[in-house]
């Protein structure tokens, strides 16, 4: 179990270094960075200037060190365009983005689970159907025009909730419906394979020959199996929900991490795309490890591993 | 020693499997159908050109509101031009955003995985830690940051697409792989003296090909909902291309008035989509592939 980890571990931090090394590259894919940053009218002794000022007249590669190098401490360098240290906008932003992807990954579940379980305990009823139906269209419907047509119905319509910012809890609510929806279909079809699965096992043959209560098969026995790739990969999930934040942000004007990376996109604002990058990663593999323990924790038989 | 694989099901949808049965494989061959006849001939049928504007007639209605105009059956945009035609223009963009995302993406993650599949040992594991980064990087973030350092293009969207969403493949290819290479015919054809492309190429490849297939329409699901979503912010496919997903972002001021600006290319993407995911579960149950799960 400890090696597990351990194991995991190191491969997570190589993969966070191989990823710092392209956000690294991604950024000069565009040639001339001091071009950029200096803006369509600089003239050529402005692009110079700035080029000194941002230390991007030195070789790549010292660049490079220099911005791992602090980076690994947590110092990822002045933003251009906000004025402030990257590190201090991230940390501004962070709270927001992690609020919604908990809410999201809460409303998925909320969802998800419940609808797997009925679509497995009927399977290949109508209402069976039904739930395959809904997963296809809600993995087909893109998310951010759901979240248009509910600032339609939810904010315009019945002006029950704030259309866009970030004051209040329930400006958290439709970005977290929208977000939701990004994995409610993959969680309810691995609810529904999974409890599939269980029910024909061996184990379920065997509490029904006891003469347990169906409630208890079900609930005791079934889920607690079928619940294992459920966790792990609900875990995974708000990893690509964290990372595919930044398109409902947007629309939202949701001042997350999100909505930060594509402002500095927009900005050439390049130490803060790099970040940004870097951070989304790094919480992807965090929660990808965490998935692996949570996985080894509920199955004894990958604890030995 | 059991391990848990380090890739977990790589994005919504995974290989799991589903029932919509042989009806759902007709609806969505129709659909796909009905998309790509609309993507080769439909701005001939259509006598409006999707790039004129006409300001003295913005934002008129479709048909089935009042005020719509003869000669618009899905009204006008913003700039007064002609919506069904522009409609049907965007259906060429995302399926030849799809399919040549799928091309690219499809090389690179078969290759890989069939490479790590067969291979194993060393070459397996460099695999699977290309495979584990790639699914670590956020791909709408990367995608938007790279379109928007380099400009917006229908070419570079393509590739950035590509680069990003190969994943899927590699990882069903490396399992099918696995499964495969210790048949009796690929025994056979080394005893036969068959050289390692000839082997990787002609015995592997054909017997995972059905698997690909489904991975492949999944995948240009995948890539067709995020050029839209590229497109909506505005780094994607440049204006004045009438992509859905731009269509939507410029129709977005007025959705409050007229929602049906916003509606109908939110429907045409999500009936798309819809389509080809039914294809692809359709092609699943077909082949067979459910095996793999």
């Amino acid at each position: 179990m400890l090696r597990l980890i351990a194991r995991r571990l190191a491969l997570g931090v190589l993969v966070a270094l191989t990823v710092m090394t392209l956000a690294f590259l991604l950024t000069r894919l565009s040639g001339d960075l001091a071009v950029s940053i200096a803006g369509p009218q600089a003239t050529q002794a402005d692009v110079e200037i700035v080029r000194k000022a941002y230390g991007l007249d030195r070789p790549l590669y010292v660049q490079f060190f220099a911005w791992t190098g602090r980076a690994m401490v947590g110092d990822f360098g002045q933003s251009y365009f906000f004025k402030d240290s990257v590190a201090n906008l991230i940390q501004k932003r962070l709270p927001v983005t992690l609020t919604l992807g908990l809410v999201g990954l809460s409303l998925a579940l909320i969802v998800s689970l419940p609808l797997g379980i009925l679509a497995a305990l009927r399977e290949n009823s109508w209402i069976d159907r039904g739930v395959t139906l809904f997963t296809m269209v809600g993995q087909a419907v893109p998310s951010f025009w759901l979240a248009l047509i509910l600032m339609i119905v939810l904010g315009l319509q019945l002006g029950i909730l704030p259309i866009s910012g970030t004051g209040t809890w329930q400006h958290f609510v439709m970005p977290g419906i929208v977000l939701a929806f990004t994995a409610i279909p993959a969680l309810t079809r691995l609810t529904r394979s999974g409890m599939i699965e269980a029910m024909a096992s061996d184990y379920i043959r065997t509490a029904r020959a006891k003469g347990l209560s169906r409630a208890r098969i079900i609930f005791k026995h079934a889920l607690r199996n079928a619940a294992i790739p459920v966790v792990s990969i609900a875990a995974v999930q708000l990893g690509f929900m964290l990372g595919g934040s930044i398109v409902i942000e947007t629309v939202f004007a949701l001042h997350g991490v999100g909505y930060l990376g594509w402002e500095s996109i927009a900005k050439n604002d390049f130490p803060v795309v790099q970040a940004v990058v870097l951070v989304l990663a790094v919480f992807y593999i965090g929660l990808t490890l965490l998935a692996d323990i949570l996985n080894a924790l509920l199955d004894p038989r990958l604890r030995t591993g | 020693m059991s391990e848990p694989i380090a890739i977990q099901a790589p994005q919504p949808s995974g290989i799991a499997t589903s029932r919509i049965g042989t009806t759902g494989f007709a609806i969505g061959i129709a659909i796909v159908a009905l998309v790509l006849a609309a993507a080769l001939v439909g701005n001939w049928l259509v006598p409006a050109d999707p790039f004129t504007q006409d300001l003295g007639n913005r934002l008129k209605p479709p048909f089935w509101m009042e005020g719509s105009q003869a000669g618009h059956l899905l009204g006008t945009d913003q700039l007064g031009r002609d919506y069904l035609a522009r409609l049907v223009y965007g259906a060429r963009i995302s399926l030849l955003i799809g399919i040549m995302t799928v091309i690219t993406s499809g090389v690179i993650g078969t290759t890989l995985g069939v490479l790590g599949g067969f291979f194993g040992g060393r070459v397996d594991d460099v695999v699977l830690f290309a495979i584990t980064t790639r699914l670590s990087i956020p791909v709408v973030l990367v995608a938007l940051a790279v379109v928007g350092l380099m400009g917006s293009g229908l070419g570079l969207v393509v590739a950035t697409l590509g680069l990003l969403l190969w994943d899927r493949f590699a990882v069903v290819a490396r399992a099918t792989t696995m499964q495969v290479r210790n048949h009796d015919y690929v025994s056979a054809a080394w005893c036969a003296g068959a050289s390692m492309p000839h082997i990787l190429i002609k015995e592997i490849l054909p017997n995972i090909a059905s698997h690909l297939a489904v991975v492949a329409t999944l995948e240009m699901a995948l890539a067709i909902l995020l050029e839209a979503a590229l497109s909506f912010l505005g780094l994607g496919v440049p204006p004045p291309l009438p992509s859905w997903g731009l269509m939507i972002a410029e129709g977005k001021d007025y959705m409050f008035f007229s929602p049906w600006v916003i509606m109908i290319p939110g429907v045409a993407l999500a009936v798309l989509v819809l389509g080809i995911n039914l294809v692809g579960d359709g092609l699943r149950n077909l082949l067979g592939a459910e095996r793999l799960r």
